[in-house]
């Protein structure tokens, strides 16, 4: 499904990603584990097309197609969704017509018409209970005023929306208590099927005691240095990150 | 000794440059001063030499003054405008050729062409409450010339504004409301102004509102062109709010770029009196609203608040004053701009609070986005205050859209395009949350989002824009 071959990326000139491989396929579950600054949200910004990172090398191919040649909106239609590290509050933009407007966008993308008023309201009642998010949040502008655990939850009921093929969760589990964590896992554990994917970017080792990752990979200076299965993940909490240096 | 020749001759060539623009009316109301009465009535003419006086002393603002600095009036100053002073009729029928289509208000609706306002054609003013006198403010000073004395030119005859004192000594008419004690208007009174001639044009009208204790009144003023001359309308709305009583003010603009105006709002506000201004400006040539608000009792509420859109070369200038001048009055002023192109914005909220105006609070806030590097915007609060337990706050930003609300939204599949105007449309959304009329907010949303969009930015049924 996604293939990242030797990507290299600067953000305001100076190199992040040192030259990154990384291969997932359908129906598996990647963790990326680093510390900070190791370049894990560049990698997601990366992929989803964040015009303020610039690729200065290597290639990313998705389903067949060279991704970093798609506007971020293009990547968006074509399956990939990114759970911000922070979402975004956009004032004034009811989450109602900004989840309209995404999925209508994303179904003129893919030729499909748009969802009709009664299957809307439908699917957001539906995705609502699967992340037991506050039905009064909806009614809000995206984000505006939401406690750190209602945006995390936010994001991923927007996943819940869109399902997408790809999807990319950038330290979701920051800023969660673990009740949150184990409903925002649950979310995310909800929408897995053999035909999607997913990347899981964590500090810690907890959020994959939810989301169990088939492998686990370690960013360090921009390279992916180290992978294995979960058992990598126990060994990183045990060790921490110096040993692998 | 070569510098202060310079100096000197300069000063020269300004002087000189100024009594140009204001030597042909000056001329004019000379030898016509006696038309311009006969067509008007004598409560309008009784200051009117003294006004034409002050013109004569200040001049056409120009933008070395202070409170002029973020507009410039020279090039419209320069055409030569015709003025209507035998009231000739203009051979339109708006009732007929104009539909200002606001679904669902049910105004009480009434036009002014030029500065004329036009006679009566429907049935409306018979469903009027008892008392209520809204239609020309020449007959209203013929009809009831002590009610029109009482009032009129109270509040203009203080300012010391060129343009306002033109208007003093050439407005013969405009339109008058009336709201006795304790009457309640139960809809909405539209005013339409529509600019209609063959040759550039300069109207001059003259507006009257009074509101008596516990009145309410609505009042909405949409500007208009119909023809694609030079316009040039000078208009100033004084505006007399009584105790306890509630008053809307809704300034509408969508005129052609070959137009000007010059709006002047004078706003007095009677003790415990409530007061909304919202000035929208959504397509435009060069404007400048003046507006000042005189908070004259206690425990007034003042909401004064616009937004602009504005691309090409247009230029919006509102310049806005709010006076405390008693205590335990509360006002919050809200600006918006969004600049494209080659516009420029001028912005200066002027926040007066006199000394024994304790417990005052006011809040003001100017928000501007630039949508590139050719627009211009310029800001300027400038609060005086007097009393020292008041709370007032001001904040003014200049910025560009947010890049990270952007990125946010393209993520989620949202083209660049539309994700543009949601964030532009979602700016402008707090103050046509100020407009207490459902069916007027529903328009005006429906109006930007078309204006946003680059689609046609007029009403329906207005032929030029």
């Amino acid at each position: 499904m996604l293939e990242i071959k030797n990507l290299h990326a600067t953000v305001n000139g100076k190199e992040i990603l040192k030259g990154v491989d990384l291969t997932v396929k359908k129906g598996e579950v990647h963790a990326i584990m680093g510390p900070n600054g190791s370049g894990k949200s560049t990698l997601a910004s990366v992929i989803t097309g964040n015009p303020a990172f610039e690729v200065t090398k290597g290639k990313v191919i998705y389903e067949g197609v060279d991704l970093l040649e798609l506007s971020p909106e293009e990547r968006a239609g074509a399956g990939v969704f990114l759970s911000f590290q922070y979402p975004v509050e956009i004032p004034g933009v009811s989450m109602v017509n900004f989840m309209r407007a995404a999925i209508n966008e994303q179904r003129k993308y893919r030729g499909q018409e748009p969802v009709s008023a009664t299957e809307f309201l439908r699917l957001m009642r539906e995705k609502k209970e699967l992340v037991e998010m506050d039905s009064q949040l909806t009614n809000r502008s995206v984000n505006e005023g939401f406690s750190g655990g209602e945006k995390k939850r936010n994001e991923i009921f927007q996943m819940a929306m869109l399902e997408p093929k790809l999807a990319i969760l950038d330290e979701t589990d920051s800023g969660l208590d673990i009740d949150a964590l184990r409903i925002v896992a649950n979310g995310v554990n909800k929408l897995k099927t053999p035909e999607n994917a997913s990347i899981v970017i964590t500090h810690y080792q907890r959020l994959l005691d939810y989301i169990i990752p088939d492998f686990v990979h370690v960013l360090h200076d921009g390279k992916i240095i180290k992978s294995g299965d979960k058992s990598l993940a126990l060994e990183l909490e045990e060790k921490g990150y110096d040993w692998l240096k | 000794m070569t510098n202060t020749n310079t100096g000197v001759h300069e000063q020269a060539t300004q002087k000189k440059e100024a009594i140009v623009f204001e030597q042909p009316y000056i001329g004019l109301y000379e030898q016509h001063h006696e038309t311009i009465k006969n067509h008007a009535a004598p409560p309008l003419n009784a200051g009117r030499d003294a006004e034409f006086k002050k013109f004569r002393n200040l001049g056409f603002p120009s933008s070395t003054l202070e409170n002029y600095k973020y507009s410039d009036f020279r090039e419209t100053l320069s055409v030569d405008y015709g003025l209507n002073i035998n009231r000739m009729k203009f051979p339109v029928n708006p009732y007929n050729v104009f539909k200002c289509d606001v679904p669902g208000i049910a105004a009480y609706l009434y036009f002014v062409v030029n500065d004329a306002f036009y006679p009566v054609r429907t049935e409306i003013n018979k469903s009027l409450p008892d008392g209520v006198i809204i239609g020309s403010l020449r007959d209203a000073a013929m009809e009831h010339p002590e009610l029109v004395s009482r009032y009129y030119g109270k509040l203009a005859e203080k300012q010391s504004d060129g343009f306002a004192a033109f208007n003093g000594a050439f407005a013969q008419d405009g339109f008058f409301i009336y709201v006795p004690k304790n009457v309640v208007l139960d809809r909405p009174v539209q005013i339409v102004n529509i600019m209609r001639s063959d040759v550039d044009f300069m109207a001059n009208s003259r507006n009257l509102v009074i509101a008596e204790e516990g009145a309410k009144v609505q009042v909405l003023v949409c500007d208009h062109t119909a023809d694609d001359v030079r316009f040039f309308s000078n208009r100033v709305t004084e505006v007399f709010v009584g105790e306890n009583a509630v008053y809307e003010h809704y300034k509408l603009e969508n005129v052609s770029k070959k137009t000007t105006d010059v709006s002047t709002l004078l706003i007095k506000q009677a003790e415990n009196s409530n007061v909304l201004a919202n000035i929208i400006t959504l397509h435009n040539g060069i404007t400048r609203n003046n507006v000042e608000i005189d908070l004259d009792g206690e425990h007034c509420e003042t909401t004064l608040c616009g937004m602009a859109l504005s691309d090409q070369k247009q230029a919006l200038d509102n310049f806005t004053s709010i006076l405390h001048n008693k205590p335990n009055c509360h006002s919050t002023e809200l600006f918006k701009y969004i600049l494209d192109d080659e516009a420029k914005g001028g912005f200066t909220g002027r926040l007066y609070v006199a000394r024994d105006a304790q417990k005052t609070q006011a809040y003001q806030t100017n928000k501007n986005i630039l949508l590139n590097r050719t627009a211009k915007m310029r800001t300027k609060p400038q609060l005086e205050i007097h009393a020292d337990d008041v709370k007032c706050s001001h904040g003014a930003t200049i910025g560009q859209l947010d890049e990270k609300a952007m990125f946010y939204m393209r993520q989620r599949g949202i083209s660049e395009k539309e994700a543009r105007m949601l964030l532009m449309y979602a700016f402008t959304a707090d103050v046509i949350e100020n407009i207490r009329i459902d069916a007027l907010k529903d328009r005006i949303k429906m109006l930007v989002e078309k204006r946003l969009r680059g689609e046609l930015s007029k009403c329906e049924g207005c032929s030029i824009c």
